[in-house]
């Protein structure tokens, strides 16, 4: 059982169960030291390698400066960086604490009593268990290890494997928060789809998530063999309230020859967070990688899932959604690195912004000159709902191969009042009008989700739709 | 002509402006339970204008007078209760809401009204009965609201909702129908059923007069420079169909009017 904390600045040492004496205490109050990389590394039982990885990772952390572009991460507490490590000190335990807004939402949602204390974080383990283990069951009788990337590695045979990939596509060299990631991760998913292997359901990982109380740096790494195909959803709407306010995960994705693996995650932070989320995937001949992403939470986001098409005829899709409200500023959007012939990318963002909300749309399409044949085309529209709030966008190419076709459209714009004033000439009120424009306006996103997550994402616009006419 | 001890829709002295360029000028009208209006006019006259100012679209600020329907004044009311009161305007050129299936609009156009929601089953066979009505593939109803719909499927639209919503008063802006054989024959399908089906009110915003074959016309208004120049009866169509407007805008151009 996790002990309560009022607030994240208070630091009261028994909360970490920490052997250190005064001394360690105060450099714990400093910021990250290899001594606390140490405990977490012991605490978990990891081979030696990782520990090691741990260490280079916590040198390049401390080297590195943060992001000099993007939105503005000052407001980042990083003096106070290990209360977000230390695990069973960021989640809240009982329903009380949970706040309203959240609970609000659930209420809204309509999410059973039961269910909502249970996504919350704080019902029974035993449910959550359950659901779990059945999925898990299906998986394991088709060959699929789906289980904690952390147990994983307890495994001699995944141990090895995950010693083989583990952060080779994000190498803790390539930014600050990667590295921090290297050194402090904890938590996370591991799955392995054998070669040939197609499983007709998707795995859902907010089971574990909340089941485990991972959080703040999950490492999940996803190998789908060759022929193989998946759908893996990350931590839907799962809300995430923890008292930390910062979020670095790290996601590993490798798709083998003429596999498919379909990765979709709706983010709902609280919108005190952080999200400085990285996520990678890898695409061998002829393999797909399809990527379906919405981003409502959190105050600040960083995320650009990012695709390398290693192998000839490689595909990458990538569909989003980013909704900024009040207080947010989200730079979100995607990478791809054409790297071999003849891949093809399709990128299709929707962007809105709302009272005062920041969107930015930033993608990145590089052709190395082994991409020659390929094509990417790149569309992206923003949706402005108020003179407030601002979108913009920023796309980057660099394109080094020959007989490369490459397209980029962008539309920003508002709702435009002939479509208001239509709406409401048929007896539409005004804020339903909006809704529906907006839910509109997403739904290229949302008819790609499975039904309830795609029923849930348009409660959530309505949610935030809520009162948004002054 | 039949005096009414209180018109349906009364306009008294509306003056309305669009970007501070005032557009009608002490507008008076009324049109009673039943009758068929028609408001005729050149290009430019302020006609459309007028038909958005009754529905009350926010674009045009109304300076002066008032809009009463239905013995209440509407002047101030936001258009969603205009319409839930009863009063209907057919587009001339209906947007299109990509993302949004009609069916899904439907529904929200009549959730909530007494007498008109419909459940599930009930509303998908009131659609299809109107859709056959009006020559209509069902499949339409599926498809995102007049993204990529022809100007024939947008008026049978436009007429569907008249039907399905059944307003007390609707005021059908067909400016430029005339253009297309095919839509101006949707929309005399459509007011024919609505003659048919309701006891409702018309009044047809128009400067072609083929659209008003076979149709009874009580009442016609016309319009030039955002003044109503001349009001008469159905006589005044053929006198129009002949003639055109040019006298009128002369008279309204400073030339004295003739009674």
């Amino acid at each position: 059982m996790a002990k309560k904390r009022s607030e994240v600045a208070d630091i009261d040492r028994s909360l970490y169960d920490f052997t250190y004496g005064e001394e360690g205490f105060e450099r714990l109050d400093a910021g990250l030291t290899p001594d606390i990389v140490r405990e977490i590394s012991e605490r978990k039982e990891e081979p030696a390698w990782m520990l090691d990885f741990r260490l280079k990772s916590l040198e390049i952390y401390l080297k590195k400066s943060g992001p000099t572009w993007g939105p503005d991460i000052s407001g980042l507490d990083m003096d106070n960086i290990v209360t977000y490590v230390k695990p069973n000190t960021d989640q809240r335990s009982d329903w009380e604490s949970v706040p309203d807004d959240i609970k609000d939402t659930f209420e809204r949602l309509g999410i059973p009593e039961a269910e909502r204390s249970y996504l919350a974080g704080v019902g029974a383990q035993y449910d959550s268990e359950l659901v779990y283990h059945n999925m898990q069951d299906t998986a394991a009788k088709m060959g699929i290890v789906y289980s904690g990337i952390e147990e994983a590695l307890h495994e001699p045979k995944w141990e090895a494997l995950i010693r083989e990939r583990f952060m080779t596509l994000i190498p803790p060299t390539d930014h600050k928060f990667a590295a921090l990631h290297g050194a402090v991760w904890s938590g996370g998913s591991f799955v392995y789809v054998p070669a040939g292997t197609k499983l007709d359901f998707p795995l859902q990982s907010y089971f574990r998530l909340n089941a485990k109380g991972a959080g703040q740096f999950e490492h999940t790494l996803i190998i789908v063999e060759d022929d193989a195909d998946l759908h893996f959803i990350e931590g839907c709407s799962a809300p995430k309230y923890n008292v930390a306010n910062l979020h670095a995960g790290a996601v590993e994705l490798f798709v083998g020859r003429r596999a498919h693996l379909r990765y979709s995650t709706i983010e709902n932070w609280s919108k005190n967070m952080y999200n400085l989320n990285t996520k990678r995937a890898r695409v061998e001949e002829a393999g797909e990688i399809e990527w379906i992403s919405g981003s409502f939470g959190s105050h600040v986001g960083y995320l650009y899932p990012m695709s390398i098409l290693a192998g000839r005829r490689a595909k990458s899709s990538f569909t989003g959604i980013t909704f900024a409200g009040a207080g947010q500023n989200l730079d979100t959007g995607c990478k791809v690195v054409l790297a071999a012939p003849e891949t093809t990318a399709t990128v299709e963002t929707k962007g809105i912004s709302k009272g005062g909300g920041i969107q930015t749309f930033r993608s990145s399409i590089v052709a190395t000159p082994e991409a020659t044949g390929s094509a990417a085309t790149v569309s992206c529209s923003s949706l402005m709902l108020d003179a407030d709030s601002r979108s913009d966008t920023i796309p980057a190419m660099d394109i080094r191969a020959k007989n490369v076709d490459i397209g980029h459209e962008a539309t920003i714009g508002r709702i435009g009042d002939d479509k208001i004033f239509y709406l409401m000439s048929r007896g539409i009120s005004e804020e339903e009008a909006r809704t529906m424009i907006v839910n509109g306006f997403a739904s290229p996103v949302s008819k790609e989700l499975p039904l309830e997550y795609a029923v849930e994402m348009n409660n959530l616009i309505k949610l935030e739709m809520e009162g948004a006419v002054g | 002509m039949t005096v009414q001890a209180t018109p349906l829709l009364s306009l008294a002295g509306v003056t309305a402006s669009v970007d501070e360029k005032a557009i009608l000028h002490g507008i008076d009208l009324e049109v009673a339970a039943g009758e068929t209006h028609v408001l005729m006019g050149p290009n430019g006259a302020g006609k459309s204008t007028m038909g958005h100012v009754i529905m009350g679209d926010p674009v045009y600020t109304l300076d002066a007078g008032a809009i009463t329907f239905d013995g209440e004044d509407i002047s101030e009311l936001s258009c969603d209760k205009r319409s839930r009161a009863g009063l209907f305007l057919s587009f001339q050129a209906p947007v299109e809401i990509s993302g949004v299936p009609l069916s899904s609009f439907l529904r929200a156009s009549i959730a909530g009204r007494p007498g008109l929601e419909m459940k599930g089953r009930e509303f998908r066979r009131r659609v299809k009965e109107l859709a056959a009505e009006l020559d209509m593939d069902v499949s339409y109803l599926n498809r995102e609201l007049g993204v990529g719909f022809s100007g024939g499927e947008k008026k049978k639209v436009e007429m569907l909702q008249l039907l399905l919503l059944q307003p007390k008063l609707a005021i059908l802006d067909e400016t430029d129908s005339g253009l297309d054989v095919d839509a101006l024959s949707v929309v005399s399908r459509g007011m024919d059923a609505y003659r048919r089906t309701t006891d409702g009110s018309l009044l047809i915003i128009t400067h072609n007069t083929r659209i008003l074959e076979h149709l009874h016309v009580d009442r016609v208004h016309v319009m030039v420079g955002g003044r109503i120049v001349r009001e008469g009866d159905a006589e005044l169509i053929p006198w129009i169909d002949e003639h055109g407007f040019e006298s009128f805008e002369r008279e309204a151009a400073g030339v004295p009017m003739e009674a």
